[in-house]
């Protein structure tokens, strides 16, 4: 069992991380025309080049949060934007750029779905008897 | 799959957009409304957003009208003796809305509302994919 889970390297981790963020980016976006919200992201690529160093995590003391991706969410920085426009109300949601990290987060969670996808193809091939 | 979130996420701002819309239309039908005092004087109406916040990381995960609140603009008052509602002193109240300024409001909303429902597609799309994966 553990083979096929590290047979599927990072993507599931990566799809799971991609989603948190589609989550970040539509409550911004819900929030685009709310007096004094901030918009938060994802530092994604920090989270991931830790990940890719390795994965485990320890805890060394009993109250220590989990490891990096059995809790990904405590650990993936979140950061709030900094508005290239201010505006009057004090919100800092750009719809333009919000809807720009929607779409390449969209392609990004394709491509490793892709990835998750021929990897399954390859072990099903790998079992089939033929 | 927490995509579906996203979702509530942008459903509650479809709801709370849509609400943007009924009020201001509800200002604009009412430009024109006229009374005989400024406290019977129909009043601007705006929804006011908050973001709602996700317990766990602090996070906004939706949007909330909180509230309607009436404008606090002082009712127009124009001498028209011969008016049908007009008071003692020959005056009408009206209230003082900018039809300008609700249309703009509203291709606001409008435009918001769009973003949302593009955000939903979006993720739909992603979903779908996801449950063919491996197919």
């Amino acid at each position: 069992m553990s083979f096929i889970d590290q047979s599927f390297g990072i993507s599931p981790q990566v799809l799971s991380l991609r989603e948190q963020r589609f989550k970040m980016i539509a409550g911004n976006l819900a929030n685009s025309d709310t007096p004094g919200y901030k918009a938060v992201d994802l530092q994604f690529e920090q989270v991931l080049a830790r990940s890719n160093k390795d994965i485990a995590m320890k805890g060394t003391q009993p109250g220590h949060q989990g490891v990096l991706f059995n809790n990904s969410s405590s650990l993936a920085k979140t950061m709030y934007r900094v508005p290239t426009q201010p505006t009057i109300d004090g919100n800092t949601v750009e719809s333009s750029i919000e809807h720009s990290e929607f779409m390449k987060n969209a392609i990004r969670y394709q491509a490793s779905l892709g990835f998750l996808d021929s990897r399954i193809q390859g072990l099903r091939k790998a079992l089939r008897s033929e | 799959m927490s995509l579906f979130s996203v979702f509530d996420t942008a459903g509650s701002a479809l709801s709370a957009q849509s609400i943007r819309l009924n009020t201001i239309s509800s200002n604009l039908a009412n430009l024109d409304t006229v009374a005989s005092s400024p406290e019977e004087a129909y009043k601007a109406r705006y929804p006011v957003f908050s973001a709602v916040l996700d317990g766990m990381n602090n996070n906004a995960s939706a949007v909330r009208v909180d509230r309607i609140a009436e404008g606090t603009a002082p009712p127009k008052r124009e001498l028209m003796p011969s008016h049908p509602m007009a008071d003692a002193d020959g005056f009408i109240y009206s209230a003082d809305i900018s039809a300008v300024d609700e249309m703009a409001n509203m291709l606001s909303a409008s435009r918001s509302y769009q973003s949302n429902v593009e955000a939903m597609n979006t993720t739909k799309q992603m979903l779908l994919q996801t449950l063919n994966l491996g197919k």
